[in-house]
């Protein structure tokens, strides 16, 4: 039966859902000992043309702590007109506008492919999407150039009526004020001194005098007259604003030799923060941070100005060698825990050749729902484009952003949530299906994501309530419902509500059941998840025995073997790719440190954690695809035994696309065959990785960094850093096959992996 | 004879002679204010009794009899109406002369003119009255006797003034009440009185009754001066001079006789009339002429009968009587009144009062004894010159008229001044009796100051002679310069330097130098020449550092040389080597402007520098208050239109070549607002730094600019601050974190410059230096009045540190309409060499020109960043104290953040070894700066004085100006940590010292009484009188704490030429302004009595000129100046006078201009209309009288200080 493939696969187009067991253990001891916990991955705003959200508001369940909304799985008295809710079983008399409902004439919440549904519902006055560019100037100047570019090209991206707001910052924070004519003129910050909000908001003349004794609440959000200044509508300041970008000097302070520039980039943000704060609290914002550099003065400061001093590596973290690691850490969280809670998000666009403070700065984007983007330059079309990117449009021309978002997780009695891990900070909303046992941020039933793509997808883990002794009934469904309220980029509130239900199963008798209903893939990212989550506080050797051990503990779960015999060792279809998704999970730079900076890291973990379940997997185990004469592009193993002279390769590790032509192509090229009428096929052959190159870098955000190389070039080292190291210089002449190319790597090879998987799983002393 | 070899005497001292005439002179106008006066000076005289009263109880019973006498007079006086209808006239303008001037001028105009004539030979401009003083002592006499009568008159006046009479009347009741009201009534006739009362003020009591003739003694008292014209024959010229009383011996024949007479006719008719002022003056008068005359006991009413006498002999009796009042105002108001307190063995004291008036006198006496007497006589001839008087009252011709009446007055009132000697022999009446009473007047300003114009001002000043006092600042010369600092540069106190400490402690003569190391120098002088010993730097001495300079003595045919500092012997370097000549000179002497000038610059080298680094061209900075006050008075747009012009001004080294000075500007309110102004942009960019608590400056590039490349984008920034803060509701402003900016800045851009901060209010916003109000009037005059003037937070004196270590000076335009606490805001500009400027109810309309005059002239004004001045001295002397605006952080180096052509420091030196004849004193003042293009440079000034074992010498070679100065200085720093009536007791206290001191050593023996000033300080006595009653010491009602405050940083760094006028203003009759010539009438007294109804007079103090126009001003005068001939029709709110197509009018507006010109501030003109409410502000200019808030007057203050003396001798 393709039957679980397909099952997976509707429910995923269905409702963004791939959970890791698609049966559930009807006990908590057995949902142990099932390894991977019953999770799952949700995308809240996964892209539906084929469903209209509907314009009126949802339905709740009468009950205080419940609230759940009426869904597909309630029972109904169409007579009666009344609806038990499914998770407290209250019992609701529908409203009135529900007056006309029966079996024939069901409103769409009730329709089983309404397991997923989106309402437009009436919140307020609409508030306008607001961007606030927050610009480091310490570039050199063809940077710059090119960044004002961008800047000036992304305000006809903008919605008309959207608020933009400019902060510059070096040595000095420039707030720069969009309404006044003539002069153009801006608030300056020293970029050494920390502010609170509330004396921000007063140096910005935000605080009225009225309202400023009002216990220090934060202003009315719509008082125009004090927060137009520095945010106005680009519609009103197009010109004004380019001009505006147009004169950005970089920073005039000299920088002395041996010196870094003056970057008061934490100042900055703190200002920006507390602009938004003061002006729109709970209204859908982006500040937007460009930065060329690590800060280097002022609270968050990275890095100090002295060239000799290098910025941190993974090394000096180790050794506790890191100065100022903790101290910025601890301030861009607070940072962000503010910005979160007034629902604005920060994105990260770090573009230098060094490090620029990305591991202290990542909580910004990561509890916020930012972006971060990571270049050389910013006179990069790396830069360019995926900048661009962030305002593209889906099939309805509308910004395929969303903001101000919570989840809320509704569980059925029988499971409790531990956690997510994903984009999203908690709330805090002690509910009662909230678990004691905390997996990633948990503690909470409700999630803030202050930014949202239809690409964010949260990893949600839950728990089984029922002890051994009580299991669930047979028979029963458990269900969860994800109730997510946000601000649609048109400024709609709109609230989406996917309910899901999944069978129970007990785990002795049903064995066989649950694991084919494992979704090796979707556990795959899952159990990814956590070990990123993990490896956030913990040592990378802590996590990598952590994952090993879960990956043993799977294989003797579920693997058949005979004790003690490793050649007797068999996985079921449904789990044999997972080991190897572990092997490249292992090797990846979501784990391993080594070659990689703390701020590639923070820049990989970002990415990983807010990816769909596909782009998760290509981030660990990367697609190669080889191009020959002899047949069409085929994918092959991710393997040195790919590397073959009369091939092209096509690598995606969703960071980076590389193109790697054989050594015997390469030559071809060089001597200028493809130029050559007669050798148009060969030029074709040249132009099929480019243009499947093409098509993925037109939908991939970030862009991933694009790497035409060949056999021996300096690049290859992207591929072969990836690739299987299954021909070594260690084992090249025992093998004796000419083919492939070796890795000079004393990493263990995926076979030397599962043997020694193998090994242990049919341990008996294990 | 007597007279006659007074009169040489006084021609002797002619210069004085002259200054006495100029009195006279303001004695005609005064004239006209008697008329006023009249009722003023009753009540001048009472308040100047008032203080004396306790003396003049004394007084009074001598005086009283005599006066008495007189005041029976007071019917005379009634005929003395008649008589003074002269004076009438007179009174009426004597009214006010007679207090003050009339004295002089009426009698010593005429009568002097005679004598003066000798005299007045020197001093052209008095000829006139002089004309009539070649009477000399006779019509000295005369007119002693005349001013005698005029005493009397006065009381008669009292009719005829009936107002002054009265008041007299009243006064005598009670002086000090009668003093107020006079000064309320005619403060000018009343003023000019009381001093003359002052004098008498003890005769005056129990003369009440002779008051009247006390004025005549003042009268005589003016004669004292004359007298002391007499002195000087008597006593060692320059002692004589100095005390009158001496001289009024000599003169006292005359004086006696015109005195006493005087006096006594005076008293008779003053008495009764005068009691309250006569008496006095009269004791004064009738002391040295009366107590003379009269019985020791009744020695006051001898004394009034001494001026009596005088009168007598001018037979003016009747005159005198109807004179007595008048006169007795105008004259006791004189020195008669002074002079006569000696005589007065019973006024003794007061007279002793009087006595230093006379001393005054005798300052004058040299040249002016003749004056003085006049004056006096004036007040006895009084009468008869009344006529002249009435007719001149304005002019000096009235003056003679009266003189010559006066002149046996003069006698009169000489024989005063040697009865004041007597009176101090007092109870030895006798002596005095026997000496004639000296109706001279006290000693002139105006005397004194066309007595050097005249010596002085024809021939070149030469530095090269060591000791010898330069001319004084009011005289136009030339200065050479030949081994010594000009006087433009270096005053000193004295030129002659006590050779120790003690003989300095002894004489209590400050020792100091007022120097102003930038000053700018006229045309027809060179300025320093700039050495350059190359790279190794100026040529020191090993040891004390001091630079190469002529007293640097090369020994061992020029391998060496000795420092005339300390002695050190330091090798010549080779490159500097040059042979010696036979004398011991090096060849290249002259060449050379080290070796040979006292003052010149050198090319410092980089290790002159900050941080041995090459200076970067200093910035000017102009931070603009945006705030609401400062929109809606027009100060933004005005700066802003104004700074368009303006920076194309900047000063620069080189006239051919742009400025290097950059800019930058700032605008504030409670926040501040930085300009980007690079030349690269199209728009100037606004960067507002909000977060004041922690001032920085949001950019670098861009702020500080050259003005020629970013010239566009200046003027749309200063076009568009206008319009941009035009609908501003910010009230609130900030000023430490502005001065901060500007510091930041230049901090920044690693330059010295000048901070131009535009300020509004008290900064009351929250931020560092923000400022309570704190004005209290209640703590006026109390023990706390001191903490007004401290600042209120130290928070500016931190700041004024970093501003000096930064070179960054600081000038302050303030624009209040409230109290802004100017003593806190002005630490900065006062400590980094910058000024502060304020226009208090700043109006666009009214108050434009003046400031951006102000700013003009601030702007351009050549000067120097970061500078540092060191005073090195040679042994025995050391530099200890220093005044002015600068900051110290040792004991030695005075700090100037920014040194400009108009900034002074005083320094004082104190002992501490002995010193040599043979070598003199030498100081060298080297101020390293760095230029505006940015070359670091040294001037040098040099100045050597000479050294004296013997007291004489001191006094002898001493500037009154400077020491005047000094004194301002000291007490306005003093005002900070002691409460003000301690600082005013302290510097008369000091001042009675000095002259003590004089009077005990070099003075030749004579009666405790007299009072004998040294002559070239006799006019210590009422410049200190000026002081003493400025705003700051003793303040009147209507004076806020700000002006106060203000006044007080203002003063302390002027020059001394500044600080004279500021304290003497300089009032010029217009109605004597000769069209075709270039020079300018001569100055009248500053005395509401010597105002004439009829004149319009321009009135200067460095920081307003007024325009005060009589009620009587003739038509065509009024015609001349404002197009129109009805006084009604003149509007009081004008600053500019109408440009009138006529002569008058266009030299008036030229003297205004260049008036103008001579000051380092703009001054907005003001007309004043006579009786019109905006003359008590005038009025508070006229120094010499009774002012409002308790001042005295100068006669009443010049028989104080006799006291003080007689009580230190005693």
């Amino acid at each position: 039966m393709a039957t679980y493939q397909e099952f997976i696969q509707q429910n995923e187009d269905r409702d963004g859902i791939r959970c890791s067991w698609n049966l559930w253990p009807s006990s908590r001891l057995e949902a142990t000992r099932l390894v991977v916990p019953v999770s799952c991955l949700y995308t809240p705003l996964k892209e539906r043309p084929d469903l209209p959200p509907v314009q009126y508001e949802p339905v709740l369940c009468s009950r205080a702590n419940c609230k759940a909304v009426l869904n597909p799985l309630c029972q109904v008295d169409f007579r009666a007109k009344i609806w038990a809710c499914n998770f407290c079983f209250q019992r609701n008399s529908f409203p009135p506008s529900y007056a006309g409902i029966s079996e024939v004439n069901q409103p769409a919440e009730l329709m089983p492919q309404f397991s997923t549904i989106e309402y437009i519902v009436q919140r307020g006055p609409p508030t306008p999407l607001i961007f606030l560019y927050v610009v480091d100037t310490c570039l050199e100047e063809e940077d710059l150039q090119a960044l004002k570019e961008s800047l000036q090209m992304s305000l006809s991206l903008l919605p008309p009526n959207a608020l933009v707001g400019l902060i510059t910052f070096g040595r000095m924070v420039q707030v720069h004020e969009l309404s006044c004519e003539g002069i153009a003129k801006s608030f300056v910050f020293r970029g050494t001194k920390e502010l609170s909000p509330k004396q921000i908001q007063e140096m910005l003349g935000l605080m009225k005098p009225a309202t400023s004794g009002q216990q220090g609440k934060p202003l009315a959000p719509h008082d125009a007259a004090a927060s137009c200044r520095f945010l106005q509508p680009v519609q009103a300041v197009d010109m004004n604003l380019t001009d505006l970008l147009g004169e950005l000097q970089r920073d005039p302070w000299p920088v002395p030799q041996g010196k870094r520039p003056l970057r008061s980039t934490g100042i900055a943000l703190s200002i920006a923060i507390g602009l938004l704060e003061g002006t729109f609290p709970n209204t859908g914002a982006r500040v937007m941070l460009f930065t060329g550099g690590p800060p280097t003065q002022g609270p968050g400061m990275v890095v100090g100005d002295e060239l000799k001093t290098p910025i941190r590596s993974w090394h000096d973290i180790q050794k506790d060698n890191a100065r100022h690691l903790k101290k910025a850490t601890k301030y861009y969280e607070t940072l962000s825990n503010r910005a979160a809670v007034n629902g604005h998000s920060v994105d990260i666009y770090a573009c230098a050749l060094d490090q620029t403070g990305l591991l202290e700065m990542k909580c910004l984007a990561n509890l916020t729902g930012g972006h971060i983007v990571m270049g050389d330059s910013f006179n990069t079309s790396l830069f360019k484009q995926t900048f661009q990117r962030v305002f593209s449009k889906d099939y309805n021309g509308e910004f395929r952003m969303a903001f101000g978002g919570t989840l809320e997780v509704k569980t059925s009695r029988e499971l409790k949530v531990s956690g997510a891990i994903g984009p999203c900070v908690s709330l805090n909303s002690k509910g009662p299906c909230v678990s004691d046992n905390e997996m990633g941020v948990g503690g909470t039933c409700q999630w803030k994501i202050c930014s949202l793509t239809p690409a964010t997808t949260l990893a949600m883990y839950f728990e089984v309530v029922n002890q051994h002794n009580a299991p669930v009934p047979q028979g029963g469904r458990g269900a969860v419902q994800f109730v997510t309220q946000y601000q649609h980029s048109n400024t709609q509130r709109r609230i989406r509500v996917t309910t899901i239900a999944r069978n129970w199963a007990d785990a002795q008798s049903q064995i066989q059941h649950i694991e084919s209903s494992f979704d090796q893939e979707a556990s795959a990212v899952l159990m990814a998840r956590l070990g990123v989550f993990r490896a956030e506080s913990e040592e990378g050797p802590d996590v990598l025995r952590w994952l090993d051990r879960q990956l043993i503990r799977l294989c003797q779960k579920f693997g058949q073997f005979s004790k003690d015999d490793p050649n007797s060792f068999k996985l079921s279809e449904s789990l044999s790719l997972y080991p190897q998704f572990m092997f490249h999970l292992r090797r990846s730079p979501f784990l391993q440190v080594f070659n990689n900076s703390p701020d590639e890291s923070s820049y990989y973990r970002h990415h990983f954690v807010r990816q769909d379940l596909t782009q998760s997997l290509i981030m660990i185990q990367p697609i190669l695809y080889s191009y020959s004469f002899y047949g069409p592009p085929e994918p092959v193993l991710l393997d040195s035994s790919s590397i073959l002279p009369d091939r092209i390769l096509l690598m995606d590790t969703f960071f980076q696309l590389v193109i790697f032509h054989g050594e015997t192509i390469a030559q071809w090229r060089k001597a200028g065959y493809q130029e050559m009428p007669e050798y148009e096929n060969f030029k074709q052959l040249l132009q099929a990785p480019l243009d499947d190159a093409q098509e993925i870098l037109q939908t991939r955000f970030p862009m991933p960094r694009y790497v035409d190389t060949e056999h021996g070039g300096s690049q290859a080292r992207f591929l072969l850093s990836k690739v299987n190291p299954s021909q070594t210089h260690n084992n090249l002449y025992a093998w004796g096959q000419e083919s492939g190319a070796p890795i000079l790597t004393d990493d263990v090879s995926l076979q030397v992996f599962m043997d020694h998987l193998k090994k242990l799983a049919v341990s008996s002393s294990a | 004879m007597r007279v006659r070899d007074e009169l040489r005497m006084n021609v002797n001292q002619q210069p004085h002679m002259a200054s006495p005439y100029g009195q006279p002179q303001p004695g005609y106008q005064g004239y006209p204010q008697p008329g006023y006066g009249g009722g003023h000076v009753p009540s001048g005289y009472p308040a100047q009794y008032a203080p004396y009263n306790g003396p003049g109880s004394a007084y009074q019973q001598g005086p009283p009899q005599g006066m008495r006498g007189p005041p029976t007079s007071g019917a005379p006086p009634v005929s003395g109406a008649q008589n003074y209808s002269q004076f009438g006239q007179g009174e009426t303008q004597n009214g006010p002369p007679p207090m003050g001037a009339p004295p002089q001028r009426p009698p010593v105009s005429q009568p002097y003119t005679p004598a003066v004539v000798n005299l007045s030979g020197p001093q052209p401009p008095y000829d006139q009255q002089f004309g009539a003083p070649p009477v000399s002592m006779q019509q000295m006499t005369n007119q002693m006797a005349s001013m005698q009568v005029g005493s009397t008159a006065p009381s008669p006046a009292g009719p005829g003034y009936a107002p002054p009479s009265v008041s007299q009347a009243p006064i005598s009741s009670a002086y000090s009440p009668a003093a107020p009201h006079t000064f309320s009534l005619t403060s000018t006739a009343p003023t000019q009185p009381p001093p003359t009362e002052a004098m008498a003020q003890v005769p005056p009591r129990s003369y009440y009754g002779a008051p009247p003739p006390a004025q005549q003694p003042f009268p005589n008292a003016a004669p004292p001066f004359s007298s002391t014209g007499p002195t000087q024959p008597q006593a060692p010229p320059p002692v004589s001079q100095q005390s009158f009383s001496q001289v009024p011996p000599v003169s006292q024949p005359p004086f006696s006789t015109a005195m006493p007479p005087g006096p006594t006719q005076s008293y008779g008719g003053p008495l009764p009339p005068t009691q309250p002022s006569f008496p006095r003056p009269p004791p004064p008068t009738s002391q040295l002429s009366n107590f003379p005359g009269g019985p020791p006991p009744t020695s006051t009413p001898s004394q009034l009968p001494g001026g009596m006498l005088p009168q007598p002999p001018v037979s003016q009796p009747s005159p005198y009587h109807s004179v007595p009042p008048p006169n007795t105002t105008g004259f006791p108001p004189q020195v008669g009144a002074p002079p006569r307190p000696p005589p007065a063995g019973m006024q003794g004291p007061p007279m002793a009062s009087q006595g230093p008036l006379m001393a005054q006198a005798n300052h004058v006496p040299p040249s002016q004894p003749g004056m003085p007497p006049s004056p006096i006589n004036a007040g006895l001839s009084g009468p008869p010159p009344q006529p002249g008087m009435q007719g001149y009252p304005p002019q000096q011709n009235g003056a003679f008229g009266q003189v010559r009446g006066p002149q046996p007055g003069y006698a009169g009132p000489y024989s005063g001044q040697p009865n004041y000697g007597p009176p101090p022999a007092a109870p030895a009446p006798a002596p005095a009796a026997p000496k004639r009473l000296d109706p001279d007047s006290i000693p002139s300003p105006i005397q004194v100051i066309e007595d050097d114009k005249a010596n002085k001002g024809s021939e070149p000043f030469t530095t090269g002679v060591r000791g010898q006092a330069p001319p004084l600042v009011t005289t136009k010369f030339q200065a050479r310069d030949q081994g010594n600092a000009s006087p433009r540069y270096i005053r000193c106190t004295a030129y002659n330097v006590p050779c120790n400490a003690d003989m300095a402690k002894q004489s209590q003569v400050p020792l100091a130098a007022v120097i102003k190391p930038l000053a700018t120098l006229p045309p027809d002088e060179s300025p320093p020449y700039l050495v350059d010993h190359g790279e190794s730097g100026p040529i020191r001495c090993n040891r004390c550092k001091a630079y190469m300079c002529p007293y640097m003595q090369f020994i061992e045919g020029g391998r060496r040389f000795q420092c005339g500092f300390c002695s050190c012997v330091t090798e010549v370097p080779p490159h500097y080597f040059q042979h010696l000549d036979h004398t011991g000179k090096r060849v290249d002497c002259y060449d050379r402007p080290e070796l040979s000038m006292g003052s010149y610059e050198f090319m410092a080298t980089v290790d002159y520098c900050k941080n041995n680094k090459i200076p970067q061209p200093p910035a000017f900075i102009f931070l603009i208050d945006v705030s609401y006050n400062a929109v809606k008075n027009g100060m933004v747009g005005i700066v802003c239109q104004e700074l368009k012009t303006l920076l194309d001004y900047l000063p620069r080294q080189n006239p051919d070549v742009d400025s290097n000075i950059r800019v930058g500007f700032v605008t504030y309110n409670k926040v501040l607002h930085f300009y980007n102004v690079k030349a690269s942009l199209a728009q100037p960019q606004m960067m507002v730094v909000s977060d004041v608590a922690d001032m920085f400056v949001p950019l670098l590039d861009g702020f500080l600019v050259n003005v020629s490349e970013s010239r566009m984008v200046i003027e749309s920034l200063l076009d568009q601050i206008p319009e941009m803060f035009a609908d501003t509701r910010e009230t609130e402003t900030v000023f430490g974190p502005v001065i901060q900016a500007g510091l930041e800045a230049l901090k920044a851009a690693d330059c010295a410059g000048k901070l131009f901060v535009f300020h509004s209010s008290l900064p009351i916003a929250e931020a560092p230096g923000k400022l309570k109000n704190r004005e209290d009037k209640k703590l006026v005059g109390t023990d706390k009045e001191k903490s007004l003037f401290q600042p209120q937070v130290s928070f500016y004196n931190t700041l004024a540190k970093e501003c000096v270590a930064q070179g960054c000076c600081v000038d302050l335009f303030i624009f209040p309409n409230q109290y802004v606490d100017v003593a806190t805001l002005g630490v900065v500009p006062t400590s980094t060499g910058g000024s502060i400027y304020k226009y208090t109810y700043f109006q666009s309309s009214t108050d434009q020109e003046r400031f951006l005059n102000d700013l003009r002239r601030d702007v351009q004004k050549p000067m120097g960043f970061d500078a540092v001045m060191r005073v090195r001295t040679s042994t025995g002397i050391r530099a200890t104290d220093f005044f002015g605006s600068f900051y110290m952080s040792n004991t030695t180096d005075v700090e100037l953040a920014g040194l400009d052509c108009d900034k002074t420091v005083t320094v004082e030196f104190r002992h501490d070894d002995k010193l040599s004849e043979e070598t003199g004193a030498l100081m060298q003042c080297a101020v390293l700066y760095t230029s505006c293009n940015g070359q670091r440079r040294l001037r040098i000034h040099n100045m050597a004085v000479n050294c004296c074992s013997q007291l004489a010498d001191l006094y002898r070679n001493c500037e009154t100006d400077t020491i005047i100065n000094f004194f301002v200085k000291y007490a306005y720093r003093s005002v900070l940590s002691s409460p003000t009536k301690n600082v005013r007791d302290s510097l008369v206290n000091q001042c009675a010292q000095i002259l003590a001191c004089y009077r005990k050593n070099c003075a030749s023996p004579s009666s405790a009484g007299q009072l004998i000033l040294p002559e070239c300080m006799k006019l210590l006595p009422v410049y200190l009188n000026c002081v003493l009653k400025s705003d700051v010491l003793q303040p009147g009602a209507d004076v806020s704490l700000d002006d106060r405050a203000y006044l007080r940083q203002l003063v302390s760094a002027m020059d001394v030429a500044e600080s004279h006028v500021f304290f003497y203003p300089r009032l010029l009759p217009l109605q004597q302004l000769d069209v075709e010539s270039m020079s300018l009438p001569v100055a009248v007294r500053d005395s509401e009595e010597r105002l004439s109804r009829g004149g319009v007079y321009l009135l200067e103090n460095g920081l307003n000129i007024f325009l005060w126009v009589g009620a009587n001003a003739q038509q065509e005068l009024l015609q001349n100046i404002f197009g129109t001939t009805a006084f009604s029709q003149i509007d009081p709110g004008m600053t500019s006078l109408p440009a009138l197509d006529n002569p008058f009018s266009k030299r008036l507006k030229e003297i205004i201009e260049s008036v103008r010109a001579q000051r380092s501030r703009y001054m907005k003109l003001m007309v004043v209309k006579q009786e019109d409410k905006l003359e008590l502000i005038f009025k508070h200019f006229l120094v010499e009288d009774k002012s409002n808030n308790g001042g005295a007057s100068y006669v009443d203050f010049l028989c104080h200080m006799h006291k003080e003396i007689r009580q230190l001798l005693s």
